[in-house]
């Protein structure tokens, strides 16, 4: 079908561009590397603290490191106005959205996990044994953040003072991601660690809502 | 690129409104342009020229009217070749991987030896592997209109396409939309005053507040519809 | 259509005859006493704050397909009126608190859904203002007016999940409402919807007229 076939190849560019310059990674990284850094100042970092703080504290520093990521997605398209180059070609619009939402999620995903390792050593956390858990909830909260944030740098580029509009408008928006996240990555850290299905649920409800969402609405967002 | 192509298309606004915030980019607009005419579109900055162009390649939607494609069936979608002011090009991807990606967009079958063909044809050929960021304005532009021909489009739309082009890359272009119109395809060029491009075209209009306000076809003159356009 | 004055009075006299109920006519509660008949403002206030943020969404909904800027002026009236009636919540929460359990704040599941709600009304506000072109901030604020409103039972379900894993003693809700309170309380939800619809009514003729005044100067410019 055209539109996956549309999107591997938009895809395959978004990751080509991503791995040749490494921008986004690496100042996504350093990012969150910074603000895991600063809460250590902010509480004592003892084994069970940090098993009961750590996951919310990882998860706001995705959040807000994800908010400054996705900034550029759409905004570098209008540098060379490739965005109207690929409006022409493109058959289903929709496929521009879901390769950029696939590479974010990439993107985040990626980014995450890294952290996860830095985390642990700084604050004493046991990750190995449940990592394939863990990287499941990363994957589900990361799919929710890079779809929404997909769509809303789409909006952000079209306005005044984006930089700021666009974590006011998504970290809102990411409540249903940021609580279920918190909570099953604290469940899989616990001394018996639990793969909570029922928070992984909400994640997975909206992910399809807003994914959803994003294909029936979409293409209006890109009109001019 | 020398034989006349299978399927010139046509161009057709139909009182064309435009309208972005309290802003009238274009009003009450109507244009028939028929395949295989070269037109040039003239006017003043803001007379509404490239609205009209992006109207018509489909990019904008216009606030009322119409845009149809006299010459193409029912359920076909055009193939328009455009060419902006913007380059629309990937600066990070070299010349080579530009062209691939939209090929490929396009579904194109076998789309190295086009591409390849399109790179010799715009003298590109010897930096295909470079990054489009290195290139200079002149080798940008024939970049953008390679990638405006990838799927052999019957209508042309190009946007001031001179600009900022040294005396070389001048020479190529006229010679290069002359081949394209002997070659039958529709081109509608927006260009700011007479030009050497502009005297290959068989039509010439002229634009001013959104509006069509003279047209060799209704009897207007090449020499009136270029004089007293300042800048 | 009746006439915005008769309806306006009769908005008022609606009202009066609910807070006459709420003070008088509602029997006092068992244990929290006087304060809890703050209830009958508090908890019909958020609920007309959601059917408000609807009204809002169909408007959006409806701009997306139509075009029609009419849609646009519902979307934003009513989020505005939505916005009001939740800092109604916001405000009642903590002088129910105070008194009843010793808190200005607590985490309650319903409170806090509320608050989320009210940032998000108020960042649609604010990217209305970030956008000059009037179609284009219209198409936008939709859009983002749709993704909001579908947050909405989203944010209410995982909070409540929330508190539900971490229950906490302060609870707003009136649970077991006698027959009489639940009268009171069904007036009560009734007058407030009828002033929703009142103010969503003048801030869309507000709108409308903002809109004509914009046409006419543009005639005038055209001219």
């Amino acid at each position: 079908m055209r539109l996956f076939s549309n999107t591997a190849v938009l895809l395959q560019k978004e990751l080509q561009a991503e791995f040749r310059s490494h921008e986004l990674l690496t100042t996504a990284s350093v990012f969150i590397l910074i603000v895991i850094v600063l809460f250590s100042f902010t509480f004592d970092p003892t084994s069970a603290e940090s098993r009961k703080f750590g996951p919310g504290l990882l998860w706001l520093a995705f959040l807000f490191s994800a908010s400054l990521m996705l900034q550029p997605c759409f905004l570098k398209e209008r540098t060379n106005d490739t965005l109207s180059a690929l409006r022409l070609v493109v058959n289903d619009p929709f496929a521009i959205f879901l390769a950029k939402l696939c590479a974010n999620t990439i993107f985040l995903l990626v980014t995450e996990l890294l952290l996860l390792f830095v985390f642990a050593v700084f604050y004493n956390v046991g990750v190995i044994a449940v990592f394939p858990q863990l990287a499941l909830v990363f994957f589900l909260g990361s799919m929710g953040v890079a779809t929404t944030g997909t769509a809303l740098s789409a909006i952000s580029s079209q306005a005044r003072m984006r930089e700021v509009l666009l974590p006011l408008l998504l970290l809102p928006l990411l409540v249903p991601v940021l609580i279920p996240s918190t909570e099953a990555t604290k469940a899989l850290l616990e001394k018996e660690p639990v793969l909570r299905w029922d928070w992984l649920g909400i994640l997975i409800a909206f992910d399809v809502v807003f994914l959803t969402a994003l294909w029936l609405f979409g293409e209006y967002l890109l009109e001019e | 690129m020398s034989q006349r192509i299978a399927r010139p298309v046509g161009l057709k606004f139909t009182n064309i409104e435009k309208r972005f915030g309290k802003l009238y980019a274009l009003r009450r607009l109507d244009m028939e342009i028929g395949p295989g005419e070269c037109v040039a579109l003239t006017g003043r900055n803001g007379s509404g020229k490239t609205t009209l162009l992006r109207v018509g390649s489909r990019l904008t939607r216009p606030t009322r009217g119409e845009v149809a494609f006299p010459g193409l069936k029912e359920s076909e979608a055009p193939a328009i070749g455009y060419v902006s002011h913007a380059v629309m090009l990937y600066d990070e991807l070299t010349a080579q991987e530009n062209l691939l990606l939209f090929a490929r967009l396009l579904g194109i079958p076998e789309p190295i030896n086009r591409i390849q063909s399109l790179l010799n044809g715009t003298n590109l050929a010897s930096r295909a592997a470079s990054l489009v960021r290195t290139f200079s304005r002149g080798m940008k532009q024939r970049l953008a209109i390679a990638r405006a021909l990838l799927q052999e489009p019957g209508l042309l739309l190009l946007d001031e396409p001179g600009t900022g082009l040294d005396t070389e890359s001048t020479v190529w272009l006229v010679n290069t939309v002359r081949c394209l119109r002997d070659e039958g395809r529709t081109i509608v060029m927006c260009v700011h005053g007479e030009s050497a491009l502009s005297q290959l075209a068989t039509r010439a209009a002229r634009l001013d507040a959104g509006t069509l306000i003279a047209d060799t076809r209704a009897g207007a003159t090449f020499q009136n519809i270029f004089a007293a356009v300042e800048a | 259509m009746i006439k915005t004055g008769v309806y306006t009075f009769l908005v008022c006299a609606l009202m009066g005859v609910t807070a006459y109920a709420a003070f008088f006519i509602a029997p006092t509660e068992a244990t929290m006493g006087l304060v809890q008949r703050i209830f009958y403002l508090h908890a019909p206030s958020g609920m007309t704050a959601l059917s408000a943020f609807l009204v809002s969404c169909i408007g959006s909904v409806a701009y997306i397909f139509t075009r029609k800027p009419k849609w646009d002026w519902l979307a934003v009236s009513a989020a505005e009126v939505g916005i009001a009636f939740c800092t109604v919540v916001l405000l009642t929460g903590p002088i129910w608190a105070k008194p009843a359990w010793g808190v200005w704040w607590a985490w309650d599941a319903r409170l806090t859904s509320t608050l989320v709600l009210w940032l998000l009304y108020v960042a649609f506000l604010i990217l209305r203002t970030m956008i000059e072109d009037s179609d284009r901030r219209a198409l936008v604020s939709a859009f983002f007016g749709v993704f909001t409103f579908l947050d909405v039972p989203l944010v209410y379900g995982s909070i409540w999940w929330w508190r539900t894993q971490h229950p906490q003693p302060v609870v707003f809700t009136s649970a077991g409402l006698e027959p009489t309170m639940r009268k009171v309380f069904y007036l009560s939800w009734l007058s407030l919807t009828c002033l929703m619809a009142l103010l969503i009514r003048q801030r869309y003729e507000l709108e409308e007229s903002r809109n004509e005044l914009q046409m006419l100067e543009q005639e005038l410019e055209a001219n």
